[in-house]
């Protein structure tokens, strides 16, 4: 019984990857580039999932890992001629990792509510930070850039046309799926979930709970910061709103709605989102988040374990 | 760098005036967040709504003091329509889920106002327009006022709350929901009656501060975090410590807006809601317990 579980998990993955793979193929550029942002934003999602759905804590300030992702990779490729991708992710990888340490250090000794709102303030201050260092960060107006090309070293070389961004993203989000859900399933990610289902017992048997807490922040946070860097290079801009607390809503949206503790549901929530948003503006123009906003709090009431809650046990396989 | 004195005595006075908004918009959310464990995202954008109603009666009224009342009245009854329909059917579960619905509302009822008033920020005409010179400044008396009017709101709320039948029941209904259930108290309508008031408080601090700066659809969003960093500061559910707080911070922005601009004196608050996270997380502003 497991096994056939198993079996059949593999194969929808199998099927979804293979899908995804082609889509570029058939699909017109603007929906290749929506389908490569909703991978961009499940990405983020996923990597916030780690925190509400593993380890029970609830954060209010992923937008600052992700904007500082973001501009990480916007200092590299305005910085460097020709622009180089690779260095690119470092540069926002390191950025990301040193804000999401920096905050980890000190919103984890709160919980619940408190948690929510320190993470909040800390995504706020960078927000206000990036905002007003006009001469580093270009301000309000943000920073455009050239897009690099995909290349490695003697070997090839050759330019991000929509398609070959999307294949990239996709091996990227795939890549770092496997891997998200290789860690919630080791013995360190079993210990996030036994922190999430009662903290205090965790710290009786001996663990660690704030180290294991601090480490799953800036875990989280590293991945935020590698979807803001996929998400500066597909649009070559950074701007002080992806900071804005706003993006954290929506993250935290993404999962409520896809259904959290299950990894795949955040990026089943942020594609049901943007697709509901995309269809929604068509009617209600920039006023679109009445409508969104209104099925959110019906899910938060009614569906309170998302789109894939039914799921989760099988997805956790 | 040598700061006049002058120029500090009237930080201090903008301090104080803006402290006494801030407070009327904390107190009504440290009685919703007390009373009943529900962060209120939505609350920022109530203080809009009720700066909206205030701009439209004081069009067909012309008198601010109706605006006022009716503003504060409209939006009390809309705070307990949401609470019947989002949060009521959340009691029990866990408190983060408030969080959730909440922010749902707020993201509705922003891009409501958007939709229905326009980009175009809104003007509220002062109700009193004289001045006193303060120093070179002409200071206007109807900032002097706000801050009296907001302290006198506050002190109903506290003379309802301590001596009032009512007040009685909601202080009860805070200490122990259960008891206060068995002795007859009706709970579920002391709940909707308290997020009634907290919101028709956030309506009258939007009606107060709008003549200060325009009303537009963005302006709750910058307060209801200033009014969450308060409310940590002093102490979650404290009415007492949430004022103390609250003036404690415009305080230290009014300060530190000598030195840096507006915009970045923000962080001086960020700054201080995070130590007081680390070192006394119950709150600066409430007694240690013994």
């Amino acid at each position: 019984m497991n096994e056939r579980r198993l079996l059949v998990y593999w194969a929808g993955f199998t099927v979804i990857l293979a899908l995804l793979i082609v889509a570029p193929l058939a699909l017109p550029e603007f929906w290749q580039r929506f389908l490569t942002e909703i991978l961009i934003w499940g990405l983020l999602a996923m990597s916030s999932d780690i925190l509400i759905g593993y380890t029970g804590m609830v954060s209010f300030g992923h937008s600052a890992f992700f904007g500082l992702g973001m501009y990480g990779a916007a200092a590299a490729l305005v910085t460097t001629r020709p622009p180089n991708l690779w260095l690119a992710l470092a540069y926002g990888l390191i950025l990301a990792a040193a804000v999401a340490a920096f905050v980890a250090y000190f919103s984890t000794r709160l919980r619940d509510i408190y948690f929510a709102i320190t993470t909040l303030i800390f995504s706020q201050i960078f927000y206000v930070i990036i905002f007003t260092s006009t001469a580093w960060t270009g301000g309000e107006n943000g920073i455009n850039f050239r897009r690099p090309a995909f290349a490695i070293p003697f070997l090839f070389s050759i330019r991000f046309t929509p398609a070959v961004m999307h294949w990239f993203v996709l091996g990227v989000v795939t890549l770092s799926y496997l891997l998200l859900r290789r860690i919630t399933q080791s013995p360190f990610g079993m210990v996030l979930q036994s922190i999430r289902e009662n903290e205090a017992r965790t710290r009786a048997i001996g663990y660690a709970v704030e180290r294991y807490k601090i480490v799953a922040v800036m875990l989280s946070g590293l991945f935020a910061g590698l979807a803001g860097v996929l998400y500066a290079i597909q649009n070559q801009f950074a701007a002080p709103d992806f900071v804005f607390f706003l993006v954290s809503g929506e993250t935290v949206i993404y999962n409520v709605i896809g259904g959290i503790g299950t990894l795949i549901g955040p990026m089943v929530g942020a594609a049901f989102f943007l697709m509901l948003r995309e269809a929604f503006s068509r009617f209600f123009t920039e006023y679109y988040l009445i409508p969104l906003g209104m099925i959110f709090i019906a899910m938060v009431i009614f569906m309170p374990r998302g789109l894939l809650g039914f799921a989760r046990r099988w997805l956790n396989r | 760098m040598e700061i006049p004195l002058d120029q500090i005595l009237i930080q201090t006075i903008n301090g104080i005036v803006t402290g006494m908004i801030l407070a009327l918009v904390a107190s009504g959310l440290t009685l919703i967040f007390g009373i009943m464990d529900v962060v209120n995202f939505a609350h920022g954008e109530l203080f809009m709504l009720g700066a909206y109603v205030g701009v439209l009666t004081l069009a067909a009224t012309g008198d601010f003091w109706i605006a006022l009342v009716v503003a504060t009245l409209a939006i009390a009854l809309l705070g307990a329509l949401i609470y019947l329909t989002t949060l009521r059917p959340l009691i029990g579960r866990d408190p983060l889920t408030t969080i959730l619905a909440t922010f749902g509302v707020s993201l509705v009822l922003q891009n409501v106002a958007l939709w229905q008033f326009g980009p175009v920020a809104r003007k509220i005409e002062e109700p009193i327009t004289g001045h006193f010179s303060l120093f070179y400044l002409d200071y206007p008396w109807y900032r002097l006022a706000i801050a009296g009017l907001a302290a006198a709101i506050i002190g109903a709320l506290w003379l309802f709350l301590k001596f009032g039948t009512y007040g009685i029941w909601i202080r009860a209904t805070t200490q122990d929901r259960v008891m206060a259930q068995a002795m007859g108290i009706p709970v579920p309508w002391v709940l909707t009656a308290v997020f009634a008031i907290g919101s028709g408080m956030a309506a009258a601090s939007g009606v107060l501060f709008g003549p200060l700066v325009g009303v537009n659809s963005q302006m709750g969003t910058s307060w209801v975090l200033r009014a969450f960093i308060v409310v940590v500061v002093g102490g979650m559910g404290s009415l007492s410590g949430s004022i103390a707080a609250a003036i404690f911070i415009s305080l230290l922005e009014a300060y530190a807006s000598l030195w840096v601009s507006p915009a970045q004196a923000v962080i001086v608050s960020f700054v201080v809601l995070i130590l007081t996270l680390l070192f006394r997380p119950t709150g600066l502003f409430v007694p240690t317990a013994r």
